[in-house]
């Protein structure tokens, strides 16, 4: 959309100086370089300027986006990160799935997949594994989110130590996989359905509904934007 | 970004990137004081850590092929399914397609992640022909599809807390199961150990070599 090259965002600060690295490093030592940006995966710096709302400012060699603004994303994040933790808390403790087949038939929650392992000793560090990663990463996760931003939407100054819980929010990220978990209820569906009738509790809806609001939270989460807030 | 000059690396300026903030630093600054990562010019001992997580990867995936993934009891039997095994089975029964997605998600794209990390750590040590921006796009689908392959993991804790229906049908878990949580951990470290601005600091192949190979 505006990521073409035509569209001035950012330049590069290097513009025009020729390749003599030495001399452009002592030309920038001297400015400001908290006005500069540089790209994670592959280190290229520019100028950063904000980007208008919905505009996006993508790094020119590698496209990786560095800044998407989005208007009143905080408050969305809000919501979405309240909605998560009410999702996963119902979720996890109300039934998931019911099976039937030849009069009997057994139900199961979230939680209860996770400690599905754990019937195994060999296997008890893999059912608390698995807990971790569909429900507790998931909720400390959004807490994080709550803790971080909260203060930053009511304009007041960052809660103490939001540097912090931001950084082990992102370092969590690949981390949590309720997302993960609901598309596997989908294949293990499809794998008992000619073996027993399976009926679906709330809590498989409430997963359902996970899924998109993640998406929604990849969508509006501009790493760059949280992080100027947190240094005024 | 608009570039009008050529585009420099935060190292070339005398710089230190920050690669959770992205702010710079003066080279030599140990930590980012906007949201305290420890900063270094490349990841320390990147494809070190890359080979050593990528081993053990390796090593976990061959017992998560050999021993079962799930043991079904009924009535009249008790069967152990290995992964591969499993969707011969569904196979066989007729349902080809879901049979397609098990063999994808548990075989071709464990295979594909090993390969493909592998080929990126040694483009780094030994150059490549393919283009950077080529690796990086390979880079970012590997660090994309590493956590779907917990599916798998996944779908046998759901069947298994599900299917416990006394005689008529129980499903547990078997021990491969946890070799390939393992596995799939192993494989997502050591995409993450991998520090992809060492694929920028090479030179890209020159159009002429690129032609040649296409």
């Amino acid at each position: 959309m505006t990521d073409t090259p035509s569209d001035p965002r950012a330049s590069a600060p290097g513009a025009g100086s020729g390749p003599a690295s030495g001399r452009v490093a002592n030309r920038v030592a001297g400015r400001d370089l908290a006005s500069l940006i540089a790209c994670p995966h592959c280190d290229a710096v520019y100028r950063a300027v904000q980007p208008a709302p919905r505009a996006r400012a993508v790094c020119a060699r590698c496209h990786k986006v560095l800044i998407a603004p989005h208007r009143q994303a905080g408050q969305r994040l809000i919501a979405v990160a309240l909605a998560v933790v009410v999702l996963i808390g119902a979720a996890t403790l109300t039934p998931f799935l019911r099976v039937e087949a030849g009069g009997m038939s057994n139900a199961t929650s979230v939680l209860g997949a996770a400690l599905a392992f754990s019937a195994r000793p060999m296997l008890m560090a893999l059912a608390l594994a698995v807990a971790a990663l569909i429900v507790f990463v998931p909720v400390l996760r959004a807490l994080l989110i709550l803790y971080v931003l909260t203060p930053i939407v009511l304009d007041r100054p960052p809660a103490r130590h939001a540097r912090a819980a931001f950084r082990l929010s992102e370092a969590l990220r690949p981390w949590s996989m309720a997302e993960v978990f609901a598309i596997g209820c989908a294949v293990a569906l499809v794998k008992i359905s000619d073996l027993a009738q399976v009926e679906f509790g709330p809590a498989f809806w409430m997963f359902s509904a996970l899924v998109i609001l993640i998406v929604v939270q990849d969508t509006f989460m501009c790493r760059y934007s949280v992080w100027t807030s947190l240094e005024k | 970004m608009d570039v009008s000059g050529e585009v420099k690396s935060a190292r070339d300026m005398g710089l230190v990137a920050c690669t959770r903030c992205t702010r710079v630093w003066p080279a030599g600054t140990r930590s980012c004081a906007r949201c305290g990562q420890r900063l270094h010019p490349r990841a320390p001992l990147s494809l070190q850590r890359v080979w050593a997580w990528w081993s053990l990867g390796l090593i976990a995936y061959v017992p998560a092929n050999i021993y079962p993934m799930l043991e079904t009891r009924t009535l009249v039997s008790t069967q152990d399914n290995t992964i591969v095994g499993g969707a011969v089975e569904i196979a066989r029964h007729g349902s080809w397609g879901i049979a397609a997605v098990i063999l994808t998600a548990s075989v071709l794209i464990p295979i594909g992640k090993f390969l493909a990390v592998a080929g990126l750590a040694l483009s780094v040590a030994h150059g490549s022909r393919v283009s950077r921006a080529r690796r990086q796009q390979l880079y970012e689908v590997v660090e994309y599809i590493g956590r779907w392959s917990m599916i798998d993991v996944f779908v046998v804790a759901i069947l298994s807390a599900l299917v416990q229906l006394g005689a008529v049908v129980s499903i547990s878990p078997g021990p491969a199961s946890l070799f390939f949580a393992v596995s799939v951990i192993a494989t997502m470290l050591s995409a993450q150990s991998f520090d992809s601005r060492l694929l920028w600091d090479g030179p890209d192949p020159s159009p002429a070599s690129r032609s040649r190979l296409a």
